[in-house]
C-alpha cells in the first residue's frame, strides 16, 4: 500500500515572542509564534513559573481575541443620547483635549469630583499613582465586588490570603480542601496542583454547592448550603479543639493565642490586647511565669496562664477561643441541618484533618532560626492545605467566614509549614505593614498618600470633618470600616444619588458597569441615562477606556480605545499583584509582540500623556514636559523608592541586580531575552516559616520587599475589629451613627463568628439560593467575542437540581420564571443532579446585550443567555426601619452576590430570555460570517 | 474500500485520565489552534459571531452526570473525545477513495485531504463520532495525533508531543506507544486499569481511558473517631487539659 508522503517537520513559525497572557488574572507565560509578522499560534511557556508550559482554553484562543471584530478602532465622541450608541470617531488630540478640559477644572477646584475606577486592571500600582497625583480620593479597582473579603480577612489574620498571596505546598500536601472555588481563581496553577497531588494519591475534598470543575474531580464532595461555610468551619474547629487536635506549640510561638486580653468591663480598653510601653503584645513566659513582650529571646509564651492585676483577671486570647468554640452551638449536631451536612460527616472530615495533620506529620531537614533567636534543627510539616476564593467571600458574612477558615488552618499549624499553605513574596505582609487609607485632598495638588489600605481603628476611617464619607463609594466608613479594596459596585448609584456628594466626571477602565459588572443592571442603566431638571445628565461626564465594544461603551461620552494584550506594555509587578511562587519572587512583562492595526493607545500609555497634559507632578519633568513617553518608559524609569521600581529584575546599570538597583535602560530587552519574566529563588531553609524565619526576613529586605525585617504574630484575635466595637459601645471621639451601633457590635467580633443573612434577603418567601460561576473557558464577558470560545459557552442555561425540577414540573428545555425580592427573569432550564438540592446556578457573564461585542443581534448570548444580575440589588430589600441597608458585608463592603434568594416556577416559553433589552448600535459593526483562519502560507 | 496495514510498527496514542480531567477545554482549543494553522485545511467556523455558530474541532469534551446506586451523591465526569486511532479502524476500510489510511510506522489514522471527496462515509462508520466534515473545505477532518509536531525537527524535543498533551493543565493527557508494554503510557494503563472505549464495537482502539477513582468514600466517622477523642467535655476541663499538655511541651 502506498502511503502519501507528508511533511513531518513543517516550519512552525518565523519567530517566537514570549510575553504574558491576559485572558484572565493568572498571568501565565506564553509563546507567541509569529508568521509573516502575524500571530500564528499561542502556547504556554515551559520556563514560566506560573504555568510551566500549560495553557487553558482562554489562553490558547488568544489569537481570536487579538483579531476580534469587536476591537475598538479609534477614539469616539458621543453624538446621540447616552445609550444610543451614536458616536463620532475623533482624533486622539481631540480626545485627550476633551478629557483634559473636563478634568483640569475638577482638579483645580475639587478633585473629589473625579471618580476614577479601573475594574479588572492589572496595573493598579500605576493607576493608583496616577489618581494620587491627580488628587482625587476616589480611586479603586474591582476588588470590592470580587473577593476583598478573602484578601482582607487573610491579611488581617495572617498577612496574606490565597491565590496571589500564597499556594498549597503541592509537593508535600496530602489532604487538600477547597471551599467555594468556582472554575477559576485561580486557573492553571490550581489545575496543575490538583493533577500533581492526585497523581500521588492525595485526597481532595471539595466544599461547594455545585459539583463542577475542581469539585467534580474532588474525591469527596460536600454540597453545602450556600452561606453556611463559616458555620461548618467553626463546627470543625469545635471538634478539633475539643479533641486537643491543634498545634499548641505553633499557636504559642507564632500566633497571638497566648497574648493577654485586657479585662476591664465597661472600660475603653476592654478587650484590647495588653501591650508594653513600646506597643508590643504581652504574654506570660512559661519558663519564668512573668509578663513579657512576646518577641523576647527565649520566651515560651503560655497559652493557659492568666494575669492578675488591679483585681482583674486578664486571660490570653486562647482562653476566649476555648470558651467560644467549645460552646454547644458549634457541635456538628447543632449545625448539621443548617449547613446541609450530616453531623457524622462533619466529624469525619474534622477527624481526617486531624489525622493527616498530626499522624502524617513529617520533617524537612532545614535548619532555621526564628525571630526570638531560637535555632530549629528541622522544619515540621503538616500536610493539610486549603484553598478558597469567591464562593465563601461574596456573602454578607464573608469576612468572618474567611477569618474562620484561616483560623482553622492556623489551629492545625499548617500555614507556612511544609505540606501546608505557603505565602508567595511579597507576602507574608501583615496588615500593619500596609498603608492606611488616605483621603487628604488639596485642589491642584496630589492626594496625601495612597488611597487604599488597612484601617486599624476608627481614627483611620475615611471621614470628612463633619463625619460624612470622604469617598464616593463610602469605603472606610462606619457602614464598612475595613473596605480595603474600595466599593466599585456602589460608585454609580452613590454618584447618581449625590450621596455622599455629586461628582462631575466618572472615569472607568475595563469595567462593564452597564451590564455584567454591576448589580441591578437595569437600574444602573437608568442612572447612567437619567437627566436632572435642567436636562443635564445626573452623572455629568463619563470617560471610558476598553479595548472592546462592551455594553459600557454606549453609556459613555468619551471612549479612549485601549490595545489588546499582545499590543501593549505591562508589568506584573511586585508593587502590585505579582506572579511569585512560594519558593521565589517573580515578576513579568507584556510587550508589544504585534503593533496595533487600529488607532488605539494602551490605557496606561495614554494616562502618561494625559497626566502630562494635566501637569500632574509625577508625570511631568521639571521643565513641564512629558516625563514618560509611554508605559514602557514608566516601567523602566519610575522609582517608587530609591532603587525600587515596577520591575525587580535586571536592575542596576548592567542589569545584574535583583530587587534593588539603579534604573537599567535595557531592562525591558533583558526581560524579553529572558522569556518575559524574572525569577529570584528563595534559598532553601528560608522558604518556610517565612513570617518568623530570620533568613527569609533578611532575604526579603535584600530584595527590597521590606525595608527592615518584619516578623509578626498571626492574629487569631484581630484587635482592630475590637476597636470598632469599642466605638460602637460608646468609647472614643469618633462615634458611629446610632443606627449602626448594634450591627458593628454584632458583626465585628475579634474572633471569627458566623451569622445568617437569610432574613435580610427574605428567605422565608424566597427559599432557593441562586449562584453564578465563571466557566474555565471564559473570562468575564470577553469570551463572547471569541469565535472559538463562544462555541463552548454560547448561552447559559439555568441549572436546576432534580428536586426543584420535579416540584415545579420542569423538563430540560423548559423555561422558568425566577423571582427575587428585587426583580424577575425568565430563562431556559437544565436539570443537574450533582448540585445542592436547594440551589440553582448559571454561568456568569455569558448573557449579552444585543449589539455589543460585534455579535449579530440574534446571537444566542443575547436571545437565550441571561444575567442573574437583574435579580440582585446593591441594597437589601427594605426592612421597615426607614433605612436602606447595603447588600454587602458590613465589615468590608464586599458585594454579597451569593446571598441571592429566589423563587422559581415554570413559565410559558417567551421568544427570548427576559428581561429583554433594545439593541444598542454597534460602533464597530459586526463580525464576519465564516472564518477559515490561517496566517501562514 | 481501503485496506488497513496488517500490523503497525508502533501504536501511538493517548491515555486520558478521567480522574483528573476538570473539563476545562484547554485541549480542545489548543488542538483547534494548532490544527487551524497546520496540517491540511484550516478548521473553519461558520456563523462565527452569530446564531447557530459551529465549527470544526478534532477534539471535544463532553460532560456526563453519573448517579451511583443508592443515595450517594451524583457525580460529574468530564470526557474528552477525539479519534482513538483504532487498530481495526472502520473509518479506513469504508473509505471509497483511499483518502483515509492508517500509517504503518506508528498506527496514526490520517486523512489525505487531496483524495477526500467529503462523502462522509467514514464519519458514519466511526462509532465514536470522532470525525467532522469541514464545512468550508468539504473534507473530512480528524485528530492527526499532531503528526506534524511529534516528529517535527523544528520543535525542541520536549515539545514533540500533541498540542493537547502539551497544554493540559491538570496533566490528564499522556502520549506514547501503547504497543510497547514498557512505555510509560502502557505502564500507566496497567497500573490504573486503563480501558477501551466501547470494546464491543471490535475496533480495538489504541487510545485508553483511565477510570475515575471511587468518590465519596471517606471512612465513616466511627473509623476515624479515635482522632477526635475529646480531652474533656467542658471548657474548664479543656483548659485543665491544656495546662497539663503544655507542661509536656
Amino acid at each position: 500500500m502506498n502511503q502519501p508522503v507528508i511533511d513531518l517537520s513543517p516550519k512552525v513559525s518565523d519567530e517566537v515572542r514570549k510575553t504574558t497572557c491576559y485572558m484572565c488574572a493568572c498571568r501565565c507565560g506564553i509563546n507567541v509564534h509569529m508568521k509573516d509578522g502575524k500571530v500564528a499560534y499561542i502556547e504556554g511557556n515551559k520556563d514560566h513559573p506560573v504555568n510551566r508550559g500549560v495553557l487553558c482554553a482562554k489562553g490558547s484562543a488568544g489569537i481570536m481575541q487579538v483579531n476580534a471584530p469587536s476591537r475598538l478602532r479609534k477614539p469616539l465622541k458621543r453624538v446621540g443620547e447616552r445609550g444610543s450608541g451614536e458616536f463620532e470617531e475623533i482624533e486622539w488630540d481631540e480626545a485627550l483635549q476633551i478629557a483634559a478640559d473636563w478634568l483640569e477644572p475638577v482638579r483645580q477646584s475639587n478633585p473629589e469630583k473625579l471618580a476614577f475606577f479601573t475594574g479588572r486592571d492589572q496595573s493598579q500600582s500605576f493607576t493608583s499613582f496616577w489618581a494620587q497625583n491627580f488628587g482625587t480620593p476616589n480611586y479603586a479597582a474591582h476588588g470590592g465586588f470580587c473577593s476583598v473579603n478573602m484578601a482582607a480577612a487573610g491579611i488581617y489574620t495572617m498577612g496574606g490570603a490565597f491565590w496571589e498571596f500564597g499556594q498549597p505546598d503541592w509537593d508535600h500536601t496530602k489532604l487538600f480542601m477547597l471551599f467555594g472555588v468556582a472554575e477559576d481563581h485561580d486557573s492553571n496553577p490550581i489545575k496543575m496542583g490538583i493533577g500533581k497531588i492526585k497523581a500521588r494519591g492525595a485526597r481532595v475534598i471539595g466544599v461547594n454547592p455545585i459539583r463542577t470543575g475542581y469539585n467534580a474531580v474532588a474525591d469527596d464532595w460536600v454540597g453545602i448550603t450556600p452561606g453556611t461555610d463559616g458555620l461548618f468551619i467553626l463546627a470543625m474547629i469545635h471538634c478539633l479543639m475539643k479533641a486537643g487536635k491543634i498545634d499548641l506549640h505553633y499557636l504559642a510561638q507564632y500566633t497571638n493565642a497566648p497574648v493577654l486580653v485586657i479585662n476591664n468591663p465597661g472600660g475603653a480598653d476592654h478587650g484590647l490586647l495588653m501591650r508594653d510601653e513600646n506597643g508590643k503584645e504581652l504574654v506570660i513566659d512559661r519558663a519564668t511565669g512573668k509578663l513579657t513582650p512576646f518577641d523576647q529571646p527565649g520566651v515560651k509564651p503560655d497559652l493557659a496562664a492568666t494575669y492578675e492585676k488591679d483585681g482583674q483577671t486578664h486571660r490570653p486570647v486562647f482562653h476566649q477561643m476555648a470558651e467560644m468554640y467549645l460552646d454547644e452551638q458549634y457541635t456538628p449536631e447543632n449545625v448539621a441541618d443548617r449547613c446541609g451536612i450530616p453531623a457524622k460527616r462533619i466529624r469525619a472530615i474534622a477527624a481526617e484533618l486531624a489525622r493527616v495533620a498530626f499522624e502524617e506529620a513529617f520533617t524537612l531537614d532545614h535548619e532555621w532560626t526564628d525571630f526570638r533567636g531560637e535555632k530549629h534543627a528541622q522544619m515540621i510539616g503538616r500536610p493539610v492545605s486549603f484553598h478558597s476564593m469567591r464562593g465563601i467571600s461574596a456573602h454578607a458574612n464573608g469576612f468572618q467566614t474567611c477569618r474562620a477558615l484561616h483560623t482553622l488552618q492556623i489551629l492545625l499549624g499548617t500555614v507556612e509549614v511544609p505540606g501546608g499553605f505557603r505565602f508567595k513574596p511579597p507576602y507574608p505582609k501583615p496588615a500593619t505593614a500596609h498603608p492606611k487609607p488616605h483621603v487628604g485632598l488639596t485642589p491642584g495638588a496630589p492626594l496625601n498618600g495612597p488611597h487604599l489600605g488597612f484601617t486599624h481603628g476608627p481614627e483611620d476611617l475615611a471621614l470628612k470633618e463633619d463625619g460624612t464619607p470622604a469617598r464616593i463609594d463610602k469605603a472606610f466608613t462606619w457602614e464598612n470600616p475595613m473596605s480595603s479594596h474600595g466599593l466599585m459596585h456602589m460608585v454609580i448609584s452613590n454618584a447618581y444619588a449625590g450621596d455622599p456628594y455629586k461628582i462631575d466626571v466618572l472615569f472607568m477602565y475595563m469595567a462593564n458597569m452597564s451590564w455584567n459588572s454591576t448589580m441591578n443592571t437595569r437600574g444602573v442603566i437608568d442612572m447612567l441615562t437619567d437627566k436632572d431638571e435642567n436636562g443635564d445628565y445626573v452623572i455629568p461626564k463619563i470617560i471610558y477606556s476598553d479595548a472592546y465594544s462592551s455594553e459600557m461603551v454606549a453609556y459613555s461620552d468619551l471612549i479612549l480605545p485601549d490595545t489588546t494584550y499582545l499590543e501593549r506594555h505591562d508589568c506584573i509587578s511586585l508593587l502590585d499583584r505579582p506572579i511569585c511562587e512560594a519558593d521565589a519572587a517573580a515578576d513579568a512583562i507584556r510587550w508589544p509582540v504585534i503593533e496595533p492595526d487600529r488607532d488605539v493607545k494602551g490605557f496606561q500609555s495614554m494616562l502618561c500623556e494625559l497626566g502630562a497634559k494635566l501637569n500632574l507632578p509625577g508625570f511631568v519633568k521639571e521643565d513641564g514636559s512629558q516625563k514618560y513617553a509611554d508605559y514602557g518608559d514608566y516601567i523602566v524609569n519610575h522609582e517608587r523608592r530609591p532603587g525600587i521600581g515596577p520591575l525587580a529584575g535586571f536592575r542596576g546599570e548592567n542589569g545584574d541586580q535583583a530587587g534593588r538597583g539603579a534604573v537599567n535602560p535595557k531592562q525591558l530587552d533583558q526581560y524579553i531575552a529572558n522569556g518575559g519574566f524574572f525569577v529570584e529563588h528563595i534559598p532553601a531553609g528560608s522558604n518556610y516559616y517565612k513570617p518568623w524565619n530570620m533568613a527569609y526576613q533578611d532575604w526579603a529586605v535584600n530584595i527590597g520587599i521590606y525595608d527592615k525585617p518584619t516578623p509578626y504574630l498571626f492574629s487569631l484575635y484581630v484587635e482592630p475589629l475590637r476597636k470598632f466595637q469599642l466605638a460602637a459601645e460608646g468609647h472614643g471621639d469618633r462615634q458611629p451613627p446610632d443606627h449602626l451601633r448594634a450591627r458593628i457590635k454584632d458583626t465585628m467580633s475579634p474572633l471569627p463568628i458566623w451569622y445568617s443573612s437569610e432574613e435580610d434577603n427574605h428567605a422565608a418567601d424566597y427559599p432557593v439560593t441562586a449562584l453564578t460561576q465563571r466557566p474555565m473557558a471564559m473570562y468575564h464577558s470577553w469570551g463572547s467575542q471569541n469565535a472559538w470560545l463562544r462555541q463552548l459557552h454560547g448561552h447559559n442555561p439555568l441549572y436546576v437540581p432534580t428536586r426543584l425540577m420535579r416540584e415545579n414540573n420542569l423538563s430540560d428545555g423548559d423555561w422558568a420564571k425566577v423571582t427575587s425580592p428585587h426583580g424577575e427573569i425568565t430563562v431556559p432550564v437544565l436539570e443537574m443532579a450533582a448540585l445542592n438540592d436547594n440551589t440553582i446556578w448559571t454561568w456568569n457573564a455569558i448573557g449579552k446585550r444585543k449589539g455589543a461585542w460585534a455579535l449579530e443581534e440574534n446571537a444566542p448570548e443575547a436571545t437565550r443567555g441571561f444575567l442573574l444580575n437583574h435579580l440582585i440589588h446593591e441594597l437589601l430589600p427594605p426592612k421597615g426601619d426607614g433605612l436602606r441597608w447595603a447588600n454587602s458585608d458590613p465589615i468590608t463592603g464586599q458585594a454579597a452576590w451569593f446571598d441571592l434568594k429566589v423563587r422559581i416556577e415554570k413559565a410559558a416559553a417567551p421568544a427570548e430570555s427576559q428581561p429583554g433589552f433594545a439593541p444598542i448600535k454597534s460602533p464597530v459593526g459586526q463580525g464576519p460570517k465564516d472564518l477559515t483562519w490561517k496566517v501562514g502560507t | 474500500m481501503t485496506t488497513l496495514p496488517a500490523k503497525t510498527d508502533k501504536k501511538l496514542g493517548l491515555v486520558i485520565d478521567l480522574d483528573t480531567c476538570v473539563g476545562c477545554h484547554a485541549c480542545v482549543i489548543s488542538c483547534k489552534g494548532w490544527n487551524t494553522e497546520n496540517y491540511g485545511a484550516p478548521l473553519s467556523d461558520q456563523n462565527a459571531y452569530g446564531a447557530d455558530n459551529s465549527g470544526t474541532f478534532l477534539n471535544r469534551v463532553h460532560s456526563y452526570e453519573v448517579q451511583p446506586p443508592g443515595d450517594a451523591a451524583a457525580q460529574l465526569i468530564h470526557f474528552p473525545k477525539s479519534c482513538l486511532h483504532c487498530e481495526d479502524a472502520p473509518c479506513v476500510t469504508v473509505c471509497p477513495t483511499g483518502a483515509s489510511y492508517k500509517r504503518v510506522e506508528d498506527g496514526i489514522v490520517l486523512v489525505n485531504e487531496s483524495n477526500c471527496i467529503g462523502c462522509g462515509l467514514c464519519a458514519w462508520a466511526c462509532p465514536y463520532g470522532a470525525r467532522e466534515l469541514d464545512q468550508a473545505e468539504g473534507v473530512m477532518k480528524k485528530c492527526t495525533l499532531c503528526v506534524d509536531r511529534i516528529y517535527n525537527e523544528n520543535l525542541p524535543e520536549e515539545d514533540r508531543q500533541p498540542a493537547c498533551v502539551r497544554t493540559c493543565p491538570a496533566g490528564a493527557r499522556h502520549f506514547g506507544d501503547l504497543g510497547d508494554e514498557n512505555s510509560d503510557v502502557s505502564k500507566l494503563v496497567a497500573e490504573r486499569g486503563g480501558m477501551d472505549l466501547m470494546p464491543e464495537q471490535g475496533t480495538k482502539p489504541v487510545n485508553k481511558y483511565l477510570p475515575p477513582r471511587p468518590k465519596d468514600e471517606m471512612p465513616e466517622f466511627d473509623v476515624l473517631a479515635p482522632f477526635l477523642e475529646p480531652v474533656a467535655e467542658e471548657p474548664k476541663g479543656f483548659l485543665g487539659w491544656l495546662d497539663k499538655t503544655l507542661e509536656k511541651l
